[in-house]
């Protein structure tokens, strides 16, 4: 009996093993830029933390409210960021970035917090108006010399993977625990976005 | 019928082992060309994100709407893609225009995440015209190598078969959570074209 558990978990460790030891061909000179783009791109999205938090908060938000916001606002925030970024590459100026950043989270922090159930159109209009804000300040920020395909895939597929992290989290809230654990989560990101909105006054 | 099977098992044997033992040339020196034209080809094409994503969002699209639509693109965009290729590997020059490129990524992975009820005729369009740019594009690129046309077949196969794999995954989908997260993809599509186009007039 016991022996019939361990062989999968044997199994699994074997191949583990097997796929740490295979050698990968080393590309020690990439295309110029290419690798570089998307590593970059990837990157960026979850290199700051007042970025991470609005971002995961999304994925909790449309936990707690379910079907249709659960795909919803993770489709809105990517799509209204990438056109913030595209106004920022542009150089069209949008004051109070950083503001607007902070704001975000303290906001989308107390909508997991209270739990919050807006129409599904306010909640995605919310999140949309706060993803033009992280798009501009990303496509500002924007370093020189990188392949544009490349870095834009790696910098949606990381903000898309971080609304995904919140959203598998946020699947704690079918337990009446797991409801209390994304409030106090809302609630601890509210707390980083006043930290940070104390940094950008500071 | 079992008896049968057994009969030829020895038979099969000894073509397998005959296929194994059949001494082919050894090509040392494919250093300089990987694989040779044909594998050439078919890699360029999968290491090309700029190729490869507009066709699995026309595949995911396709394969959306249904197998017909599937079949449809399966057949039309590597034709489409070889005759552009051939048109191509007669131009001396060309440059891709960023500003084409972010707008195939907008346009196919917007009408993907809105799950665009497009028609048939327009998405025989949509394969013919990202074929006939692509491709073009891809043989302006690759006429400098006299076995070009080669490469350009190892090329239209990785299309087809990727069209063939991705379609027929998606038309197979029942369940809506699988249907929105191919939708999602688009919507990232859509957001990296959007991105692209930003970037493309920051460098014009």
């Amino acid at each position: 009996m016991n022996r019939q558990r361990l062989d999968p978990l044997v199994r699994a460790m074997a191949l583990t093993v097997f796929v740490f030891l295979y050698a990968q061909t080393a590309f020690a000179h990439p295309q110029k830029g290419e690798a570089v783009g998307f590593l970059t791109g990837f990157r960026h999205p979850i290199s700051g933390l007042d970025h991470v938090l609005a971002m995961v908060a999304v994925g909790l938000w449309g936990a707690q409210l379910g079907a249709p916001a659960i795909w919803v606002l993770p489709v809105a925030f990517p799509m209204v960021m990438a056109f913030g970024g595209m106004l920022g590459l542009m150089g069209v100026p949008l004051p109070g970035t950083e503001y607007g950043i902070a704001l975000s989270a303290i906001l989308l922090g107390a909508v997991v917090l209270f739990e919050v159930r807006p129409p599904l159109g306010i909640a995605a209009a919310l999140v949309g108006v706060f993803a033009i804000f992280h798009g501009h300040a990303h496509g500002t920020e924007l370093p020189p010399g990188q392949s544009a395909l490349l870095y834009s895939m790696g910098f949606v597929i990381a903000t898309g993977c971080l609304h995904a992290l919140g959203i598998g989290i946020g699947t704690v809230h079918r337990w009446s625990w797991g409801q209390k654990l994304l409030r106090v989560a809302g609630g601890l990101v509210a707390v980083g976005g006043t930290f940070f909105m104390w940094k950008a006054f500071a | 019928m079992k008896s049968t099977s057994r009969f030829h098992l020895p038979l099969y044997a000894f073509i397998v082992l005959a296929f194994v033992m059949c001494a082919l040339p050894v090509d040392a020196h494919l250093y300089s060309t990987g694989m040779g034209p044909f594998y050439d080809g078919l890699m360029h094409f999968l290491i090309s994100p700029e190729d490869i994503v507009p066709v699995l969002a026309l595949a995911l699209l396709a394969g959306l709407r249904g197998a017909s639509y599937g079949r449809r693109a399966l057949f039309t965009l590597p034709v489409a893609w070889l005759f552009g290729g051939l048109a191509g590997l007669s131009a001396m020059t060309t440059r891709p225009h960023p500003f084409i490129a972010a707008a195939w990524f907008l346009m196919l992975g917007g009408l993907l995440a809105a799950d665009a009820k497009v028609s048939l005729r327009v998405t025989t369009a949509l394969a013919a015209l990202l074929g006939v740019y692509h491709g073009y594009l891809d043989g302006a690129g690759m006429g400098q190598f006299e076995t070009a046309s080669v490469g350009l077949l190892g090329l239209v196969f990785a299309i087809f078969v990727l069209i063939a794999l991705a379609a027929a995954f998606v038309v197979r989908l029942r369940a809506d959570w699988a249907r929105i997260a191919v939708r999602v993809a688009g919507s990232w599509i859509a957001a990296s074209g959007l991105l692209m186009l930003g970037w493309a007039v920051r460098t014009r």
